[in-house]
């Protein structure tokens, strides 16, 4: 039963979000920069660096410790995800064969360079953007979002997203057990009863939604949503930020290894 | 507006698929009274409430609550009077946490924010449910939705409550704590439910309806004692009145 796996799965990243730990504590606008310049500086790097680009592993890690994070589940999900970025660098490879690197004698086409540089860039960008929700729980950005003058009507759409995702796939669930309690064997399984099941599944969903919009109108509803504001930014946040993304800064104009690797090399002399 | 009488003349509701729900109801609940609606599936209970509401507009007759008659324009006005608490506590909670939930009706009262905040926690307090305040809707247990699905409409403070089927999948202790939360409540109150006990418990008066009419009209005792009257309306006696003595097998 994947199916029941990934909805549960699904709901440990919300509970990730209610811990409270340094990161959590964060104010969410000052996370949700700070990972968007990150995002910015990775992407800026051209297509061969690699050594350079390592540095910014410390970003998503310090969010994965500080935050008390296992490393496993968002490891689970950027692999998810992994199959859109390797398929846009495959053919790197095959197409760009001019010989860049030749390190221990073995020769290093260009093509590999940049398909490595695709892959740790996809890596870096989307563990930070999945650690960003699981050390800042979804309502947090949506409020923070609110904050940043993002259209409302956005907002209200990812707020709802997010409180009927569980919802409707608690009712999917059901019905999946529903027709697995009375198919056997292939029978029952085929597309054709899927596609109903689908179909009724959004059905459901239409009519849910006008239940929803009757109890938001008995409750003075009038096309707006007024979201408390409880965020106060602090010392400390504006700190985490100015220190980042100096951090990040230093990283993208100086080469942190090959300096590293030219002290190490000039003391072994 | 002391007094919240909720008065329907002659109420006629057909579904734009043409199926007539209500077939002329009329009745009058007066200040503070609390009503039992009782009915088998699809009798139009229901669809009675959501006219009450102004959800749907009566096709015919007269609606009036707290002496404004019910129409497109005042719909607004009569929201603010009739907290409805709905059948599925997931429909009535949308917003990501439980406190941002109960402070929706409140907000859009226009209240300043420190006046939400008190109602906020008075009515999760009410309820029992203030130590839920920080929890996302959909980490809760159905009764404890319920509960704070009750504590949303308490905290717009709303001189009638209606609800529809609020015992519904409920465990014993919860519903019966639902339904000692309900008698505690002095609100003039419209309730739709098949736990026929509740109704005794909980109404004095009790309205039966079958087919969108009203079959019987009294108080919840005498209504809900007369056998026959009830399985005529595909009803029976409320467990608690069933048997009184258990007879043993010799």
């Amino acid at each position: 039963m994947t199916f029941d796996l990934e909805f549960f799965n699904l709901g440990y990243l919300d509970t990730l979000s209610n811990k409270d730990t340094l990161v959590h504590r964060i104010d969410p606008r000052i996370k949700i920069i700070v990972s968007f310049i990150f995002i910015l500086f990775v992407v800026s790097f051209q297509k061969y660096q690699i050594s350079s680009l390592m540095p910014f592993f410390l970003y998503p890690v310090f969010l994965l410790t500080a935050g008390d994070i296992p490393f496993k589940a968002i490891a689970k999900k950027v692999i998810v995800v992994s199959p859109f970025a390797l398929f846009i660098g495959i053919f790197n490879p095959i197409f760009d064969t001019n010989v860049i690197l030749t390190p221990f004698g073995i020769p290093v086409s260009g093509g590999w360079l940049s398909f490595f540089s695709i892959i740790i860039k996809f890596v870096l960008t989307v563990s930070t953007a999945i650690l960003l929700i699981a050390v800042t729980s979804f309502p947090g950005i949506c409020e923070a979002l609110e904050r940043m003058k993002v259209p409302k009507i956005f907002v209200i759409q990812l707020l709802f997203l997010y409180r009927y995702l569980f919802v409707l796939l608690d009712e999917a669930l059901r019905m999946v057990r529903a027709r697995e309690a009375r198919s056997f064997g292939s029978r029952g399984k085929e597309i054709r009863t899927f596609i109903r099941l689908i179909s009724v599944l959004l059905i459901r969903s239409v009519e849910r939604a006008e239940r929803i919009y009757r109890a938001m109108l008995s409750r003075g509803f009038r096309g707006e949503i007024r979201v408390l504001r409880r965020l106060h930014l602090r010392y400390f946040d504006i700190v985490f930020a100015a220190v980042s993304i100096t951090m990040f800064y230093i990283l993208r104009n100086y080469d942190a290894v090959d300096l590293i690797g030219a002290t190490l090399n000039r003391l072994l002399r | 507006m002391s007094h919240h009488i909720v008065e329907l003349k002659d109420v006629f509701y057909s579904y734009p698929d043409g199926t007539e729900a209500l077939k002329g109801i009329s009745f009058r609940v007066i200040h503070g009274e609390s009503v039992g609606l009782v009915g088998t599936n699809g009798a139009g209970k229901t669809t009675l409430l959501l006219n009450l509401n102004g959800h749907l507009i009566p096709t015919r007759g007269e609606i009036s609550i707290g002496e404004v008659p019910l129409s497109k324009g005042t719909r607004q006005e009569i929201r603010r009077k009739v907290g409805f608490v709905f059948q599925r506590p997931d429909d009535q909670l949308f917003m990501p946490i439980v406190y941002e939930d109960v402070a929706f009706g409140p907000i859009n009262l226009g209240l300043s924010m420190e006046k939400v905040d008190e109602r906020v926690n008075n009515a999760l307090e009410m309820v029992g449910c203030l130590h839920l305040k920080n929890r996302p809707p959909h980490r809760l247990s159905e009764g404890q939705k319920r509960s704070v699905a009750i504590a949303t409409v308490m905290a717009m403070k709303p001189d009638i409550l209606v609800m529809d089927e609020p015992g519904s999948n409920l465990d014993p202790k919860s519903r019966r704590q639902l339904i000692n939360l309900l008698k505690g409540f002095r609100h003039t109150k419209i309730i739709a439910s098949h736990d026929l006990d509740m109704i005794l418990d909980v109404c004095e008066r009790c309205i039966i309806i079958k087919d969108g009419k009203i079959v019987a009209d009294g108080s919840s005792e005498e209504l809900l004692l007369n056998e026959t009257l009830l399985e005529e309306n595909n009803l029976e006696l409320p467990l608690s009145r069933q048997y009184l003595y258990v007879k043993r097998p010799f």
